[in-house]
């Protein structure tokens, strides 16, 4: 009988290697068979290049043979498909980007090398990390693993499906609005969005540079603590990371108690237009963190309101410059124009063919908001939002420990659906966006299912480097719902 | 009608930096195209930015030198454009919140001096070397991401003459304050000029016509030389100056335009989220301070009263930092100050007007030359012999009383042998001795000159000219 990959937790991955009961290269070929199995129905991989990646294993193996006790060493950890690891594709799901190979390693992905753990496979996104359902992907549909004619979420979708859909361990991924959260609720698993700072973007395809967070995909929270411990840290080559010590965050688990907890629950989040369901699901865990010991109680965030506008225009503001660079003149896609086209008909030619519809959308806001006479109107005010916003949060942390909230304000929805509901399109942003903006951190962790049996997430949000805080008690709650 | 000239200027200065502005590719001059070059520099995806802190310290030295008020908060900008010499089509600069604001630069003016105040001065980095060939183009991403200072003057200066007055000025103080070699062939040092006119007995300024890019003085000269008078010529028979950018056409000699203000750039720019604020403490303002190098005005006061040197003579010397440390260095190696300035000025500075060099550059050590000037001085070589040493020692180096051992250069002071040499010469031209008899004085420097010519150079003049007028007067 063979190696199965599909209910096994990172965690339970690195005992059962130390504990020699399977090999890296056993390991890794289980993720294939998985991916082979499953994988054609449910489109989370872009590429698994099987040969280099059980190269590694091997060479994990040989130095475990060799006394070799790294905490990640053969741990196979699958990539959305916007980190640079030297010589592999790096696509973004972009046109854009779909010849380019990475010339040097992320930040993170040298920290998991350097814990032992390699590189395998490359997953779906929406193209440059826009959008909420990986529908914009420039190259496959990805189907959420629990119902296959439903969104997986987005940006990173193919992470969640991965891991949701029992083809990975663990993935990382980025979150600058929501990206890994949302997701993570619509296919049932652990998405957790690190503070800014705490996790270096060097080497990571940006979206928002002041948004932007690696973050992880996971079946558990203590997989999420083990995967934080390897890639947090100060950067020299990322220059708004912040010194402060990483501690391990597995151990920091231990004793983790809902007993005394003070749980915020902010009543700008629970508001019409939200789900029955997914209200009543986060209500009902809630009530028993209350039950468990933990002080709850209602407070207001009063700014949420405009947080979301705030972060379309800084996002895409952002965003707008970011994403100048893929213009085919040093790398990427250059599309050929006749002898009698200019420079300008290149960087148009090369851009229209390149970008789809909904990044040529962001950049063009991006561009307008940033533009000359408008510039004060929008930029500058969400600017200010934003300071109220994380203000907001500031206050909220003098008194409560960790906030929680619904995820998003349905579950996940069926292809196509998103453009029919802007309203509620608009609220599943609402309640990840501001943490972001805010700079905190925050987790999504399943907390029920639907009537029609589909994942219900629901989101735990704790203050600026309070990840020990955030994930004690996210793990408490996670066994206290015993899902 | 007259007119009065309004010129500002934003002279971009690239910085000393080993590294380049926010990655660690080296900031080398003439290296081969996109040889030094990295995904920071080239804008790949998910490379970030660091701040060269060196870059960040000459540029405060740069503004404690000019008398800049520091800022104790500033922060870095975006300059979003699209163009194949930035490299993330943004160029990473500062807008609103420079690292150096005021300050200021005298310069020599007839009839006195005159200050032309600053406005700002920021960090920013260079962008890519555009090459253009007849069916392509290339690009040259060695220069993108070297760090850049723009030093902003306000609209103060009212001549071509006082322009270049401010260029080198304001270059001077830069080499002095050891941020930037300003070598102006290397582009070091890159002029935007901002210019307009208007009638005298007028107060609003005319439209500001903007000269792009101008890196020598010659250019500068010459370019703003053309504009006033385009600029005039327009106004005085009834035109108007469009408020435009142009370029220097070196072969047309003419300014040409580039594009108007309605075709201008909105440069979008936005605080950029890849770095921090920079955050200065007094500490560390007040420690930089203490390091500050010398002024060339404080320097040129100094050679006054340290070594007696008349103003003509530090102001020359201290003209070039390289020169005046020379000086210096010669006058600890022995040698005497007012001899030392009187070399320098005739000898050295004849001889490195020839080159193309510093006197650091070149093999005559300050020690050579100390050691040059006590050989002259103890008469050990005569004049002649010493001002063919400092040439051979200017191109070669080498020990100046080596060269004098091994080649027999010393002065001939020995009076027999200085009377054989007057006696033959004396014999040889009785009609010039005639003429000395006669009272011409001029008889006898031919005389002393035929001396050394037969001594080969090595007679002490002096003594052949009191022994040609003994034997001349036992005659």
């Amino acid at each position: 009988m063979s190696l199965d990959i599909s209910e096994m937790t990172l965690s339970a991955a690195m005992d059962g290697l130390a504990q020699k009961d399977f090999s890296s290269v056993e390991l890794v070929n289980a993720v294939r068979d998985a991916i082979a199995e499953k994988d054609e129905n449910i489109g989370a991989y872009l590429a698994f290049d099987a040969d280099t990646i059980l190269q590694d294993a091997s060479e994990a193996d040989a130095l475990r043979a060799k006394g070799d006790e790294r905490c990640l060493l053969g741990i196979p950890i699958a990539l959305k498909d916007l980190f640079n690891v030297e010589g592999q594709p790096c696509t973004c799901a972009s046109k854009m980007l779909e010849n380019y190979i990475a010339p040097f390693d992320a930040t993170v992905i040298s920290k998991i090398k350097a814990a032992g753990a390699f590189p395998a496979g490359r997953l779906n996104m929406d193209e440059l990390a826009i959008g909420t359902t990986t529908e914009n992907s420039a190259f496959k549909l990805t189907k959420n693993p629990v119902a296959p004619d439903r969104v997986p979420g987005g940006s990173s979708g193919g992470s969640a499906a991965a891991v949701a859909g029992g083809m990975a361990l663990a993935s990382l991924a980025t979150d600058s609005g929501g990206s890994i959260r949302l997701p993570a609720s619509y296919c049932g698993c652990v998405g957790f969005k690190p503070s800014y700072g705490r996790v270096s973007r060097y080497g990571v395809a940006p979206y928002a540079s002041s948004l932007d967070q690696v973050g992880t995909m996971t079946k558990t929270v203590e997989d999420a603590a083990i995967l934080l411990s390897a890639i947090a840290g100060c950067d020299q080559r990322d220059q708004t990371t912040h010194n402060v010590p990483v501690p391990d965050y597995r151990e920091m688990l231990a004793g983790s108690s809902l007993e005394g907890l003070r749980i915020g629950v902010p009543r700008e989040y629970f508001v019409d237009g939200v789900d029955s369901e997914v209200l009543d699901s986060v209500r009902a865990a809630i009530d028993k963190f209350a039950k468990a010991g933990a002080h709850v109680e209602e407070m207001s965030l009063p700014h949420t309101e405009y947080a979301i506008s705030a972060y379309y225009i800084c996002s895409t503001a952002e965003a707008s410059s970011n994403l100048a660079r893929l213009d085919g003149v040093r790398y990427g896609k250059r599309s050929v124009t006749d002898d009698r086209g200019d420079l300008n008909d290149m960087y148009f030619t090369s851009r229209t063919e390149g970008l789809g519809p909904d990044v040529k959308r962001r950049i063009i806001f991006g561009t307008f908001v940033l533009s000359s006479g408008r510039y004060e109107e929008y930029y500058v005010r969400a600017l200010k939002v934003r300071t109220l916003v994380k203000q907001d949060f500031n206050e909220a942390f003098k008194k409560f420990d960790v906030l929680m909230t619904p995820v998003t304000a349905g579950v996940a929805h069926k292809f196509g659906e998103t453009q029919n509901d802007p309203l509620k399109a608009t609220l599943n942003d609402m309640f990840l966006a501001p943490v972001n903006m805010a700079g905190i951190c925050g987790i999504s962790i399943p907390c029920g299912k639907s009537s029609e049996g589909l994942p219900v997430g629901m989101q735990i949000i704790g203050p600026s480097f309070g990840e020990v805080t955030l994930l004690r008690a996210a793990d408490a709650c996670e066994k206290e719902l015993g899902l | 009608m007259k007119y009065i000239v309004t010129i500002g200027l934003e002279t971009h200065v690239q910085l000393k930096t080993k590294s380049k502005m926010f990655c660690g590719c080296a900031n080398t001059f003439a290296a081969e195209p996109n040889t030094l070059v990295c995904p920071i520099c080239l804008g790949y995806p998910g490379a970030l930015p660091a701040m060269n802190r060196e870059a960040v310290k000459l540029t405060v030295i740069a503004g404690l030198m000019l008398g800049c008020e520091i800022s104790r908060y500033s922060k870095f900008d975006r300059k979003n454009y699209f163009y194949p010499d930035a490299a993330k089509n943004y160029q990473i600069s500062q807008l609103d919140m420079p690292l150096c604001r005021g300050g200021g630069v005298e310069i020599q003016v007839p009839g006195g001096s005159k200050r032309i105040n600053l406005n700002r001065i920021h960090l920013e980095e260079d962008v890519a070397k555009s090459v253009h060939h007849a069916r392509s183009s290339g690009v040259d991403f060695n220069r993108s991401g070297m760090a850049l200072m723009e030093i902003v003057s306000e609209p103060e200066i009212n001549s071509v003459q006082e322009a270049i007055a401010y260029m080198r000025a304001l270059r001077q103080i830069l080499v002095y304050a050891d941020v930037s070699d300003c070598n102006l062939e290397e582009g070091n040092m890159r002029s935007d000029v901002n210019i307009s006119i208007r009638p005298e007995n007028t107060t609003e300024l005319g439209t500001k016509v903007e000269l792009k890019n101008m890196n020598s003085f010659r250019h500068i000269q010459d370019a703003l030389t053309f504009e006033i008078e385009r600029q005039k010529a327009a106004l005085s028979t009834g035109g108007r100056v469009v408020q435009e950018t142009r370029r220097w056409d070196l072969d047309l000699g003419e300014t040409i335009s580039m594009r108007t203000k309605e075709d201008a750039q909105d440069y979008r720019y936005f605080p950029e989220p890849d770095l921090p604020p920079v955050v200065f403490t007094d500490d560390l303002l007040d420690g930089w301070r203490k390091e500050l190098p010398e002024l060339p005005e404080h320097k040129r006061v100094r050679f006054t009263t340290d070594y007696g040197l008349p103003e003509y003579d530090a102001e020359v010397l201290c003209a070039q930092l390289p020169v005046a440390n020379f000086f210096e260095e010669a006058v600890e190696c022995g040698a005497q100050p007012k001899n030392a300035s009187n070399w320098i000025m005739t000898d050295v500075l004849r001889l490195l007007g020839q080159t193309e060099l510093e006197i650091s550059d070149t093999p005559l050590s300050s020690a050579a030359f100390a050691s040059l000037l006590k050989l002259v001085d103890d008469k050990v070589i005569n004049m002649p012999v010493a001002k063919e040493l400092i040439a051979e020692l200017f191109e070669k180096g080498g020990d100046p009383a080596v060269i004098v051992k091994e080649r027999g250069l010393l002065q001939v002071s020995d009076a027999s042998a200085i009377e054989g040499f007057a006696r033959e010469a004396v014999e040889k031209n009785p009609k010039v001795v005639e003429d000395f008899k006669g009272g011409k004085k001029a008889a006898l420097q031919f005389l002393v000159g035929q001396v050394m010519k037969l001594s080969r150079g090595k007679a002490n003049p002096k003594m052949a000219a009191e022994v040609i007028q003994e034997i001349i007067s036992e005659g």
